[in-house]
């Protein structure tokens, strides 16, 4: 392992690997990525990689937007061996009252205006692209074709090895330890394979970013939660769209693979980073999606596994230095949405960095946001 | 073994795949899973797990039983999502 590094990364899931990806395009060498286990084996190994541009905040519209036309064009922009499996067909959100349609009429209105191709649809038109959608009780639906999913392993070895090729290295089976600071800098990250010197540290260690914050002497109001999914045996292609009712707060997609992966947000789930599953939420998800998609009922169940939300008092990722320790960076909390915007998010903390404009603006997700009172309102946070 | 015998029947990996794997760095069967789908079939990988313990054990050079094999996922069989609300539990 190298004993000094530019920058070091703690953290390779989706954050950690696109924020190396972007730091090395804008010329930084030496950039270093560290990672416990192997890469995407915390949160973004066991997500539904949904990508969907139809948010009610403008920030996440621009950020989730950007993301999607990086993902677009990633094979090119890093060709590898590997396939990203990009299911770019749409996600269509169920409204099932006045007010929540009022809502996600009001989002089309934004989202249009930010150039983002989405349309509210009445329940006929709904199941015209999804045929065994059951529209009882729905009063509409917002539907955008260039939303998706991918394939989060893929996607997150592609960034790594993107990284790899402009001279990032990346050490797996590599623990962060602790920190050391000088002069209220910190100066060295310590592992379990040895200590490195450093000029910067970037905290993406997604549900255990309280931790590594904890190191560098900075506290972070985040906390993990539990959250469980399933994924059932491959069929032929029957549903184009992922589909996602927040009344019900389920998610349903069909992979390119031809299984189906769901899941749903459970108010009460542990809070912690235990991810163990229960039988509890086979139930429940099954009571929750069979009667909006009826013919699901005859798929078996191939296997369930539960990762973690890392999240804020807003549900809104912390973003930027820390300020108190000023060369101490943090890409963390980003509840049950990073993956869709980490490449907006990596790129627009790498121009921070560099002392470059950011391509997007993401001041209002800083940490003294919360001291100040500032919290985000995101209608359509799942 | 040839490069194209293959592994996990219940989604076609051969061995040449996960030799290439190997030499890209991929190397414990829970990074191999991931990205091969290996194990991620109806039998959850009874089949195919210890063939890809020797084949790594020879690549690697390493003690077969020092290859830790995926952790286990529920259910320990496919259920069908009816038979979750207590509707039809015929798996026929
Ligand atoms: C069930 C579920 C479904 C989801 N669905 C979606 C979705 O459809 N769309 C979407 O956009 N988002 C979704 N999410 C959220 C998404 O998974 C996360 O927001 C995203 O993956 C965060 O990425 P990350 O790189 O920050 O974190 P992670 O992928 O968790 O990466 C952090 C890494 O840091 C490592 N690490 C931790 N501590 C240390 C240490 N001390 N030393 C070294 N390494 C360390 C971990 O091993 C881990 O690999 C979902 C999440 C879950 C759990």
């Amino acid at each position: 392992m190298k004993a000094k590094a530019n920058i070091v990364i703690i953290g390779g899931g989706i954050v950690g690997t696109s924020l190396a990806y972007h730091l090395a395009c804008l010329g930084i060498k030496d950039i270093v990525v560290l990672e416990k286990d192997y890469l995407a084996a915390g949160s973004t190994g066991r997500c539904g990689a949904g990508v969907r541009q139809q948010w009610g905040l403008k920030m996440n519209c621009i950020l989730a937007k950007e993301s999607i036309a990086e993902f677009e064009k990633l094979s090119e922009m890093i060709p590898t061996d590997y396939d990203l499996e990009f299911k770019q067909k749409g996600y269509m959100m169920l409204a099932y009252d006045r007010n929540m349609a009022n809502q996600y009429k009001k989002n089309v209105q934004l989202q249009r205006t930010l150039g983002i191709e989405v349309d509210y649809l009445s329940p006929l038109e709904a199941k015209a692209i999804v045929p065994h959608l059951n529209t009882e009780g729905m009063v509409g639906a917002t539907f955008c074709g260039k939303d998706g999913h991918l394939n989060p392993f893929t996607t997150t070895l592609t960034y790594a090895i993107g990284a790899k090729r402009l001279g990032a290295e990346i050490y797996k089976g590599t623990e962060v330890l602790d920190m050391k600071l000088e002069k209220g800098k910190v100066s060295k990250v310590i592992t379990n394979k040895g200590e490195i010197d450093t000029g910067l540290v970037i905290n993406a260690a997604g549900p255990f970013s309280k931790n590594i914050a904890k190191m560098a002497g900075v506290d972070i109001p985040v906390y993990s939660e539990r959250h469980q999914i399933l994924v059932t045996q491959p069929i032929k292609q029957i549903q184009d769209p992922m589909v996602i009712s927040l009344k019900h707060g389920f998610y349903c997609q069909q992979t390119p693979h031809g299984s189906f992966i769901m899941g749903f947000g459970d108010p009460n789930e542990l809070k912690g980073t235990d991810t163990t599953s229960t039988w509890n939420f086979l139930e429940e998800m099954a009571e929750k999606v069979l009667p909006v998609l009826p013919p699901l009922k005859n798929l078996k169940v191939v296997r369930q596994w539960a990762g973690s939300y890392n999240m804020t008092p807003d549900a809104q990722p912390i973003l930027g230095n820390s300020e108190d320790v000023e060369n101490f960076y943090m890409a963390v909390g980003f509840s049950g949405h990073g993956f869709m915007i980490a490449p907006a998010v990596a790129k627009a903390i790498s121009e921070t960095i560099v002392g470059k404009k950011p391509t997007v603006d993401i001041s209002m997700l800083r940490l003294k946001r919360f001291e100040a009172g500032n919290l985000i309102k995101e209608p359509s946070v799942v | 073994m040839k490069d194209n015998v293959i592994v996990c029947r219940c989604e076609d990996v051969t061995v040449g795949e996960i030799k290439k794997l190997v030499a890209d760095g991929i190397n414990t069967p829970e990074e191999i899973k991931r990205i091969t789908r290996m194990s991620m079939g109806c039998c959850q990988g009874r089949t195919c797990g210890g063939i890809l313990q020797q084949i790594l054990s020879n690549l690697l050079n390493e003690p077969v039983d020092e290859i830790k094999l995926w952790e286990k996922r529920p259910p320990a069989k496919p259920v069908l999502m009816k038979a979750l609300i207590g509707g039809d539990t015929d798996e026929s």
